[in-house]
């Protein structure tokens, strides 16, 4: 099973998921327009648009577990999923620019006196040397300081996680289960986590 | 589909304002990109009350029925419309206690055949910052706690939802303090505007939308008018309502619709007409949600910066 996911990986080139990326907010967008995303197509667009970012970022920080406990190499679409986390995440805003708040004063009032949204501003920000350093040269370039600068992720996520939280009225389950997987995701790269697996198989 | 009837923002600021603050904040990108697509930033809603209605166009039967919140269904806005089809309405009765003369249990049944059920095309708007037209029917409040006798003493109301997980599958999970709980002082109950509808568009009130006896406060945010009511309590002191006990900084007491009080999370300066497709403006939000003239005797005097 995991040889076969394996070699299937090795077999399928990154470049569809690229394309592949644009069919859901181009989706969302022609169903906003055409009221197949209820009476408040906006927010639905916002909503389904920012899931969909803080899936694929998380995704995108599977792939190291994987391979380290279930050894399923699925390393070549790291950089994809990060850019495409991205990609959504830029359009979730944009939705929020220019259909949802448009009026200047308010949003200037918002990123500063909102918190929740302050912290996904945070998460985005944080977000973007990332992206622009996610090509070959830069990894070159960079060389040991790319790693360093691509810790960036953890604290993104996080932010990003946080800002689903505190958004909804009330402690509601759906933001904190994301929450969870994203706490369990960042802390088993904490260097003591690692040791007592790999003691584990050693014995 | 409806639309309201609004000026568009840039008749009302004078333009040179208006070029001016768009210049300032050129350097923003939220700002430059807006000014590039020409997406209008928001209007003023025209309308006037006359009587007691809205002259607003309302909401479509399908708008008002598949959009709401109401935990007891789920957290979703599609989830009362889904679910509460499930929801038992008939019998129902309303306990009225407290400082009453007449406490007891009153049928649904007795209560309508001695009410005068009205229509009022009512502007709603909740506290998320999005705002509909509502064409309810139902009766003045009023009416019905003249029914049960109200004491000297009494000088608040207390409202609770029905208690019944089975029906109500939010209520299985401990997202609100269940029952839910809300409260108006004496005069706030009393004022004709308040209402306890039991029909919108002619129809028996839909499950989604309280049925079938609701709370109907129009210058107040949409969770003080409480859905699906089985008891109602005459007291001295004020009740605490539940999203006021959740949040006491987010959520007040008195809850009217303002402008110029923020939720601490979001604004409230604008809202979001439901109805509007993708490229509507936001709306100007109103004071006491447009029925200032009303209901602001009721609130002179007090600082309602601080008491909202
Ligand atoms: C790491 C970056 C971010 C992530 C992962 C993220 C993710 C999310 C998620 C998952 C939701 C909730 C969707 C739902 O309730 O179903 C959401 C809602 C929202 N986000 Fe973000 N977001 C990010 C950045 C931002 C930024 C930069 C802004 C704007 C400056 C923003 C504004 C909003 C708004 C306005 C909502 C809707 C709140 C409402 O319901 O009123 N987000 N976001």
């Amino acid at each position: 099973m995991r040889d076969q996911i394996n070699r299937l990986a090795r077999k399928i080139p990154t470049w569809p998921l690229y394309i592949g990326s644009l069919i859901p907010p181009a989706w969302y967008f022609y169903a906003g327009v055409t009221g197949r995303m209820g009476v408040e197509p906006i927010k639905a667009m916002e909503h389904a648009i920012g899931i969909l970012g803080l899936q694929v970022l998380i995704a995108s920080l599977c792939v190291t577990p994987l391979r380290t406990y279930a050894r399923i190499n699925l390393f070549k679409f790291r950089r994809a999923l990060g850019l495409i986390a991205f990609f959504y995440i830029v359009l979730h805003l944009l939705v929020w620019l220019l259909l949802d708040v448009r009026i200047p004063s308010q949003i200037i009032a918002d990123l500063y006196k909102r918190p929740y949204i302050t912290i996904g501003m945070a998460g985005l920000l944080l977000l973007i040397p990332l992206a622009i350093t996610s090509n070959r040269y830069s990894i070159r370039k960079l060389g040991a300081n790319w790693r360093r600068l691509h810790w960036l992720v953890y604290p993104a996520v996080a932010l990003g996680g946080i800002h689903f939280v505190i958004l909804r009225k009330g402690w509601q389950l759906e933001p904190l289960l994301y929450l969870t997987v994203i706490g369990v995701l960042l802390l088993i790269r904490v260097p003591i986590a690692r040791v007592i697996p790999s003691r584990a198989r050693s014995t | 589909m409806s639309k309201t009837h609004s000026l568009p923002y840039s008749t009302v600021t004078p333009e040179q304002t208006y070029l001016n603050r768009r210049a300032l904040l050129g350097g923003i990108t939220g700002a430059g990109l807006l000014a590039a697509t020409g997406v209008r930033a928001q209007e003023v809603p025209e309308f006037q009350i006359k009587g007691f209605d809205t002259t607003e166009t309302p909401n479509s039967f399908k708008e008002i029925t598949t959009y709401n919140n109401f935990y007891e269904f789920g957290t979703g806005k599609e989830d009362p419309a889904r679910y509460a089809g499930a929801l038992t309405t008939d019998p129902w009765s309303v306990e009225i206690d407290g400082l009453v003369s007449r406490p007891g249990s009153y049928g649904l049944g007795d209560i309508m055949a001695k009410m005068d059920i009205d229509e009022r095309v009512y502007r709603f708007r909740c506290v998320e910052a999005w705002s509909m037209v509502i064409p309810w029917n139902g009766f003045e409040l009023r009416q019905l706690l003249e029914l049960a006798g109200v004491e000297p003493s009494a000088k608040y109301v207390r409202f609770e939802t029905l208690y019944r997980p089975e029906e109500m599958p939010g209520q299985k999970r401990a997202i609100l303090d269940w029952p839910y709980v809300e409260g108006l002082r004496l005069d706030e109950a009393m004022h004709p505007l308040t209402i306890m509808a039991t029909g919108l568009y002619g129809k028996t009130l839909p499950n989604q939308n309280g049925a079938p006896l609701r709370l109907v406060v129009p210058w107040k945010y949409g969770f003080k008018s409480i859905k699906s009511v089985v008891k109602i309590t005459l007291m001295e002191t004020q009740p605490v309502n539940t999203w006021k006990a959740i949040n006491h900084r987010e959520y007040g007491f008195f809850s009217n619709v303002n402008p110029e009080v923020d939720h601490p999370r979001w604004s409230q300066a604008s809202e979001r007409r439901i109805g509007g497709g993708v490229f509507a403006p936001r709306i100007a939000t109103v004071k006491f949600n447009g029925y200032e003239d009303q209901v602001a005797s009721l609130y002179k005097g007090m600082n309602l910066n601080k008491e909202y």
